[in-house]
């Protein structure tokens, strides 16, 4: 490592900090695109084992190629701005809906010393950026001077905005037993404790002790999402398809290339919150970057798993769920965590 | 307390568990699919495919324009003109089936008095322009001189049950 920091510095100077940021970028964004590439196809196979089908399989071998031709599909396509619509924002708005997307990324540790920047608020900056990604939408919908792309924005928006309290409310217990903001930091928490001790450390994360916070946050996130069961932002049967209605070759990628990184970013996260991150489950196998894989594709199955199961929630059962139901649990669970911590019985000290 | 149970029964999420363990099982479940052009599904012999005009085995066509099979259609898809013949019978000048108008119900055939017009198996057949799928009587005609085996002895595998 410091023989390629001197190489480096050796050849651009004092240009670079900036250069290795820029290849760190590139590192993490590159696999990041393929991944979302493979979890469409991942995406199409699930649902069609899970409806007695077997998915895509003729473009190469059991159909891997597949989203490869897909986005070159989408490449080659033409990129039709309506008459009506407001051009500039009309153009914009997918760059704004990707850009929150993969900048969130910049503070996700894959390990405790794998992360282009390790900031001390990084869960700060994950909920300020990620909430940043509705205003891709909005302008979408309002750039394309259309009525079902304008209704798909306001209902996405309204969502959006509803189901980031209880997921700030369950991120706020998080926060308060890691006492960290720092993603390394709530991860290496998690490794501590009675059961970490006893090497059976799958226990003393997360998700045991705030199990009803680790399930309003995985339901708010597939909201957050706008992925099924709540996607009423696209509801094909309503609005045909929700804000992107007007978008077609590559702007209407990108929406989609947003969409599937968010999911990533989402399970990513999860895994770090509520899952020990990196940390391997029992003592005797080492931690790494494989366990946090495998976490995050549990998850991202998991997501895929809700969409090939469960029909779409009609709105006003969706504004109800999230005011009416996660933002009681939320403060009832934050009042018992407070309590917990103060109590005798505390664990996390 | 029924409705104390079902706020218990939603808070623990019993019915999406539910809902996700059929399809969980449905995920290792046998696939049904059928690789279309390598494998094909079996079929009737009634089959309602691509149309036919047959011949006697001596080579006189069969029709007699009688037309209940252009009056039949539901889709006025069949298009008769009919002259007498020198030798006094009564035969088309003109049987045409336009093939985008047909719904391959089958009632020509049904009509058919003396099974002229008859439906065969075939259905991979394709039009690059609109009038590709005009089929005149010559080519019906010679559908029936191609698949006349096959049309045979489909009739023969039905005539018990008409």
């Amino acid at each position: 490592m410091d023989a390629l920091m001197n190489f480096g510095t050796g050849i651009f100077g004092g240009a670079w900090p900036a250069v290795w940021t820029l290849i760190k970028i590139v590192l993490i964004v590159a696999p990041l695109m393929l991944g979302v590439a493979y979890l469409t196809y991942f995406e199409r196979k699930v649902i069609g084992y899970m409806q007695v089908r077997i998915g895509p399989n003729r473009v190469g071998p059991w159909g891997l190629i597949q989203p490869i031709a897909d986005g070159l599909k989408l490449l080659l396509k033409e990129i039709i701005v309506p008459t009506t619509a407001s051009k500039g924002i009309f153009i914009i708005a997918p760059m704004l809906a990707i850009a929150p997307a993969l900048a969130a990324w910049a503070v996700v540790p894959f390990t405790d010393s794998l992360v282009v920047a390790n900031i001390d608020a990084s869960l700060l900056y994950i909920m300020a950026i990620t909430s940043m990604g509705v205003y891709g939408i909005i302008l979408s919908g309002w750039a394309s001077n259309s009525k079902y792309a304008f209704l798909g924005a306001m209902r996405s928006a309204a969502q959006m905005v509803s189901y980031e309290i209880s997921m700030g409310f369950s991120l706020i217990c998080v926060l308060m037993v890691s006492n960290s903001l720092n993603l390394v930091d709530i991860v290496n928490v998690q490794d501590q404790g009675r059961f970490a001790g006893w090497g059976l450390s799958f226990l003393s994360w997360n998700w045991l002790p705030l199990f009803p916070m680790f399930i309003v946050y995985l339901i708010s996130g597939t909201a957050e999402l706008n992925r099924a069961p709540f996607d009423v932002a696209e509801g094909e049967s309503e609005i045909v398809a929700g804000f992107h209605v007007e978008y077609s070759g590559m702007a209407f990628a990108l929406f989609f290339l947003a969409e599937y990184a968010n999911m990533i970013l989402v399970a990513a996260l999860t895994s770090l919150l509520f899952l020990g991150g990196w940390l391997s489950p029992v003592g005797f196998l080492p931690d790494g970057i494989l366990w946090l894989f495998i976490k995050m594709s549990a998850i991202l199955f998991l997501f895929l798993w809700f969409r090939a199961t469960f029909p779409r929630y009609r709105y006003d059962q969706l504004m109800r769920l999230g005011w009416k139901v996660f933002l009681p649990i939320c403060l009832i669970w934050l009042v018992v965590v407070g309590v917990w911590m103060m109590s005798p019985l505390n664990i996390w000290k | 307390m029924g409705s104390m149970k079902e706020i218990f029964n939603s808070l623990f999420l019993k019915e999406l568990l539910k809902g996700m363990s059929v399809t969980g099982r449905y995920f290792f479940a046998r696939k049904i699919t059928v690789q279309y052009p390598e494998e094909k599904t079996p079929q009737s012999f009634r089959f309602r495919g691509l149309h036919a005009l047959r011949r006697y085995p001596n080579g006189e066509e069969r029709c007699i324009a009688c037309k209940l099979c252009e009056a039949i259609c539901p889709a006025l898809a069949i298009t008769i003109e009919a002259e007498p013949r020198d030798d006094g019978s009564r035969r088309t000048t003109r049987y045409d089936i336009d093939l985008t108008k047909c719904i391959f119900c089958g009632f020509c055939e049904e009509a058919c008095p003396v099974d002229a017009v008859v439906e065969t198996r075939i259905f991979e057949y394709h039009g690059e322009k609109r009038g590709d799928l005009y089929y005149t009587k010559q080519m019906l005609l010679a559908n029936g001189d191609r698949y006349e085996d096959q049309i045979a002895k489909d009739r023969e595998l039905d005539a018990s049950y008409r």
